[in-house]
Formats: C-alpha cells, sequence, structure tokens
C-alpha cells in the first residue's frame, strides 16, 4: 500500500461511519428497462490520467450509458485499465497517480474533495481478471460487505446470500457446501462468487477488467452469459481482449489506442458501428486483425 | 535441474555428487535431533529407573539431597510464565506488525522496524541485569519481595514481543495484494479488511511467530534466574517467586552427581515435552483456522 492510500484510507475511515446515514438507495433498477435508450450515466470530460509524469491516456470525453454494457477494447497499454479505476477511484492506490479533467457519476463529482470514497465504491463494483475471493469460506466472503453495511440480521443475509448465488448461478452448485473454503472452488465458480460478492451490495455499475482472461473456455463462457444477463439491471464497463466476446455480449464500445506511449479514445459507438462500419481506419484495422 | 523424489532426469556426474553431498547434509541435521534427543533420554534414565518416573509428580517436594524430586512446581513455574508472556506479547507483536504496514506513516516504517530488529538482538543477560536492578525493585515497591512471577514474565515479554512482531511484519507481507485490492474495491474499512481479511490470510505466518516466541520463552534461562527468586514453589499470585525448569538446571548441574544429577536431565526432558506439545497445539488451531 502506497503512502498516498493510507492518508487516503484514514479520511475514508471516518467517512464510513457517516455514509450510512446519508446512504442514498441508487441500487440495481428494480425492472429491466430497455437498455438502450442512450441515457449518459457515466461522463468523462478531458480526462488525463498520469503515473508521476508519464501520462497512461490523455483527453477522454465519452459518456457511458445508463443500463448498457460498454466494452472497451484495444491493445495492451491503451489505457483501458487505466480508464477502468478511475471509475471507483482505485487509482488512489497507486503512488504519484494524477487525474486531471471531469469524471462524474450521475450527478456525483468522482474526483472532487468531498466524495465519499467508500460509498463510491460501494455504487460501483470492480471484478478483476484473476479471481480474488477472500480466503475465507464462500459465506464469509458474501456475508462481510453485508456486515460492513450493517445487514448483520442472519435471516437477512442468509437470504440474500441465496439470492445473489442464485442470479450468478451459483447456488445450486454450492448450497451444500456454503462453509468450505471459497478458494477450492473452481475458476470459473470462484470468478462467479467475486461476481456475487459485488452484487450482494447491489451496486449500480460494474467494472470488469477481462474478467474471462484467466478462465478455461467453458467457465469463460459461463461467466459471459451471466454478464450478459447483468445487462439493463447494472451499468457494465467491461475491459476485454477478445474482439468476439465484445461484439456477442456489449451493447456499445469504444476503441483505445497508443500514439507515442499515449492511450487515446480513438473511436466510440453502438457495438454495431465499431464492428460493422467503423468510422476510423485504425477501428477497421483493428478489428478486422490487420492491426494491434 | 530437474529432480523428483526418485529419478534424477539430469544424468550429469556433478548432479549425483549434489545429490550425495544434500542427502549427507540433510541426514546430519536430522540424525543432530535424533542423537541429543537419545543423549538426553540415556541420561535421564537412571532417574526414572532409581528414583521412579511417577516420583517426578507425585514426590513431597524438590530437595534432591533427601531423595524428594518433585518437579511440578517448576513446570509450573515454566508454564505460567511462558503462558503470561504468550499471552502478552501476541498481541501487542501483531499490533505493532499491523502499525507498521497499514498506519503509520511511511517515513516511520523503517526505523520502527529497525528498533524492533536490536531488540530482538539484545543478550538475554541484558534484560536480566535490567530486570533484577530497575523491574524488581519496582514491583518489589508495589508488592514485596520484589522476584516474581510478574517480573519473569515481564522480562519474558519484551524479550519475546519482537520474535513475534517481526514475524508478524513478514506474514503481513506476505499476503497477496489482489486480496487488499479486492477489499478496498467493495468499500470495505481499513479496519474491517485487516480484522476479517487479512490476518486470516496471514494465520499460517502469524502461528510460526508465536511457536518461535513459546520456544524462546520456556527456553529462556539466564533471565528467568536473576528476577524469578528461585523459590521452588507454585506461584500462587503474580507476587510470588518461582523457579523454572531451565533456571532449575543452571542453578543445580554445577554440583548435582547422580541420582540428582539424572533428575536434571529428566526436566530438560520433560522442556523438549513441553515445546512439542505446545507446538503441536498451535499447529492444530492453525490448521482448523486456515481457509487457503
Amino acid at each position: 500500500m502506497g503512502g498516498g492510500t493510507l492518508v487516503e484510507a484514514k479520511d475514508v475511515l471516518g467517512m464510513s461511519a457517516r455514509s450510512t446515514s446519508r446512504f442514498q438507495p441508487w441500487g440495481p433498477f428494480e425492472e429491466r428497462s430497455a437498455c438502450c435508450e442512450p441515457h449518459p450515466l457515466i461522463r468523462a470530460e478531458k480526462l488525463s490520467l498520469y503515473y508521476g509524469n508519464t501520462p497512461a491516456f490523455e483527453g477522454v470525453s465519452w459518456s457511458i450509458y445508463q443500463g448498457c454494457l460498454t466494452a472497451l477494447v484495444g491493445p495492451s497499454g491503451s489505457g483501458k485499465t487505466s480508464f477502468l479505476t478511475c471509475l471507483n477511484r482505485l487509482t488512489d492506490l497507486i503512488p504519484g497517480c494524477r487525474v486531471i479533467g471531469e469524471l462524474s457519476l450521475g450527478d456525483l463529482n468522482v474526483f472532487a474533495e468531498q466524495t465519499d470514497v467508500l460509498q463510491l465504491r460501494r455504487q460501483v463494483g470492480m471484478i478483476f481478471q484473476k479471481p480474488n475471493p477472500f480466503p475465507l469460506s464462500i459465506r464469509k466472503n458474501l456475508e462481510l460487505p453485508l456486515r460492513e453495511y450493517g445487514i448483520i440480521d442472519r435471516g437477512r443475509t442468509d437470504h440474500l446470500i441465496e439470492q445473489t448465488l442464485n442470479d450468478v448461478g451459483l447456488w445450486r452448485e454450492v448450497q451444500d457446501r456454503l462453509d468450505v473454503p471459497a478458494l477450492r472452488l473452481s475458476g470459473g465458480q470462484q470468478q462467479r462468487l467475486c461476481i456475487a460478492r459485488a452484487l450482494i451490495l447491489s451496486p449500480q455499475v460494474l467494472l470488469m477488467d477481462e474478467p474471462c482472461s484467466a478462465l478455461d473456455p467453458l467457465s469463460s463462457g459461463v461467466v459471459e452469459d451471466l454478464i450478459a444477463r447483468l445487462r439493463g439491471q447494472y451499468t457494465v464497463v467491461i475491459v476485454t481482449h477478445n474482439l468476439a466476446q465484445a461484439r456477442r455480449i456489449a451493447d456499445y464500445a469504444s476503441l483505445f489506442w497508443v500514439h507515442d506511449g499515449v492511450g487515446q479514445l480513438i473511436e466510440e459507438g453502438p457495438v454495431s458501428q465499431i464492428f460493422e462500419t467503423p468510422q476510423h481506419d485504425l477501428t477497421a484495422a483493428y478489428i478486422s486483425g490487420v492491426r494491434g | 535441474m530437474i529432480l523428483l523424489p526418485n529419478i534424477t532426469l539430469s544424468p550429469s556426474r556433478v548432479d549425483q555428487l549434489l545429490v550425495w553431498i544434500l542427502q549427507g547434509l540433510a541426514a546430519f541435521a536430522g540424525i543432530l535431533v535424533l542423537l541429543i534427543v537419545g543423549f538426553l533420554m540415556l541420561e535421564a534414565f537412571p532417574a526414572v529407573r532409581q528414583i521412579g518416573f511417577l516420583s517426578f509428580f507425585s514426590d513431597a517436594s524438590w530437595h534432591p539431597v533427601e531423595g524428594f524430586y518433585n518437579v511440578m512446581a517448576m513446570v509450573w513455574g515454566s508454564l505460567l510464565a511462558m503462558l503470561g508472556a504468550v499471552l502478552l506479547a501476541t498481541p501487542l507483536g501483531i499490533c505493532s506488525a499491523v502499525f507498521c504496514h497499514f498506519y503509520a506513516p511511511t517515513w516511520f516504517v523503517e526505523p520502527y522496524r529497525k528498533l524492533i530488529e536490536l531488540l530482538a538482538g539484545i543478550p538475554s543477560v541484558v534484560y536480566g541485569l535490567w530486570g533484577l536492578v530497575v523491574l524488581v525493585p519496582l514491583i518489589g515497591q508495589l508488592h514485596p519481595p520484589g522476584p516474581s512471577l510478574l517480573a519473569g514474565i515481564s522480562i519474558l515479554t519484551i524479550m519475546i514481543l519482537p520474535t513475534i512482531a517481526l514475524m508478524a511484519d513478514a506474514s503481513l507481507a506476505k499476503v497477496p495484494s489482489v486480496y487488499l485490492r479486492g477489499a478496498i474495491a467493495l468499500g470495505l474499512s481499513r479496519w474491517t479488511t485487516i480484522r476479517c481479511i487479512i490476518i486470516p490470510a496471514a494465520t499460517s505466518g502469524l502461528s510460526t511467530g508465536i511457536i518461535l516466541g513459546i520456544g524462546r520463552a520456556i527456553g529462556e534461562t539466564m533471565a528467568m534466574l536473576m528476577v524469578c527468586g528461585n523459590v521452588v514453589q507454585v506461584p500462587t499470585n503474580l507476587f510470588d517467586p518461582m523457579r523454572t525448569l531451565t533456571a532449575n538446571i543452571a542453578l543445580e548441574m554445577a554440583y548435582a552427581v547422580e541420582d540428582h544429577r539424572a533428575a536434571l536431565f529428566f526436566t530438560g526432558f520433560l522442556l523438549l515435552g513441553v515445546v512439542i506439545v505446545m507446538v503441536l497445539a498451535v499447529d492444530y488451531i492453525k490448521q482448523r483456522h486456515t481457509y487457503a
């Protein structure tokens, strides 16, 4: 943990006590709205990110629509993951990381001084490339975030755990062994448990950093189907190197590219545009496999 | 070079030589332990034969000249001093490591760690001397006579604190950062993260630290001899003087002959037994609480 993080976490610790009182019940949508009435939820305005003096990406202006599944594609080092970590301010963990420009989530200014980071991260869940269940039992993995936010009644937590495991299609596989270590599950099951762990807090946005790339093809397919089912209920932003996957599941897509070592947003739009009628030469080259 | 237990995949002569050398060294280390245990048994055997095994636990008292060999008072002395020290030093040591990793300002961590390492390097006779001239008179003012179980526990706590703190420090550093990132992305507070994820993930290293602490505490001779008063009695409160098994051996070995000498070897053997039991107990607790 870097020096910056410590200061950060110290502030945040004080805030967590307050946050329960002014918790806004955002949560997932009650009904699955048709995703694609373009209603922007996340807005980036000339957003740039620097590690020390080295830019990761520069000048990204982009809107991500509510309830849609948006894919970020592009070669390695083009700033996709860096962009993703801005959305839940995981960038705070990196010493010397600076963010310039505007980023808003609804009417919340993500990088404002007074933003309650814990509250932000409750609303913006994240799934990592490598499944990272905690070294606890399956049940405790899911109980932990609930308890953190004051849901301690056993009946209520049990109900939420069952419901969420059902949502990710894991309930039938683990219902009679909730108390075994989560690390004994297979890779695909672990990743679905991680998704459940993020969903159990009823976030509004889910960030996914290549969630299938560490899994075998079969598990990858199961997780992909699960992600596709989240459309409409959550706003999903997914980084993927798998173009076919992006095309299969995403509503919107964007292409990041590296220019002189700096990531840039080249083109964004509906998946049909990116994959069928790309406006930019680089996009055409990338999706057809000529470049990248 | 790839070695499987019975197959050497690399057939070179040098390799075979290396295997022999390594096998020889490993055998030497193993045989050394067996030799020491064997020697202890050989020297203690006359005592068991002449005095009788049960006499060590049922005699009226420890008066070797008159032929009374009850060691229970000293077993209790050793156990109580060790337990007291471990109970105090374990939370202190773990707190010290947690502070180092998660709360201390960056500039403070390295000097602090160096100080703890220095504490680990101070010879026990120096602790004993300090205990004798500073601590014992202080306790004497509080509640005479001064040399006491409390003095022993205090000195032992200070002596094993650095061992436990340094081991805890190392094991916290080994907790994979993905757990930390996962916890932060979930919006868990720092305290919850430490308590529910980091500490359980580090259990194995933490208990190794405790085992080392136990070994050092029960084996400590010089400092205990200097501050505990060396009266052979089961201490009934913290201010009673008492004698440990180790101090007993050190005090009487110089003039002990025949049965008395063998009885002292028997106490050495007993010491070994106590350490083995404690190590197995910690191992058992560790296995029950590890999910990794």
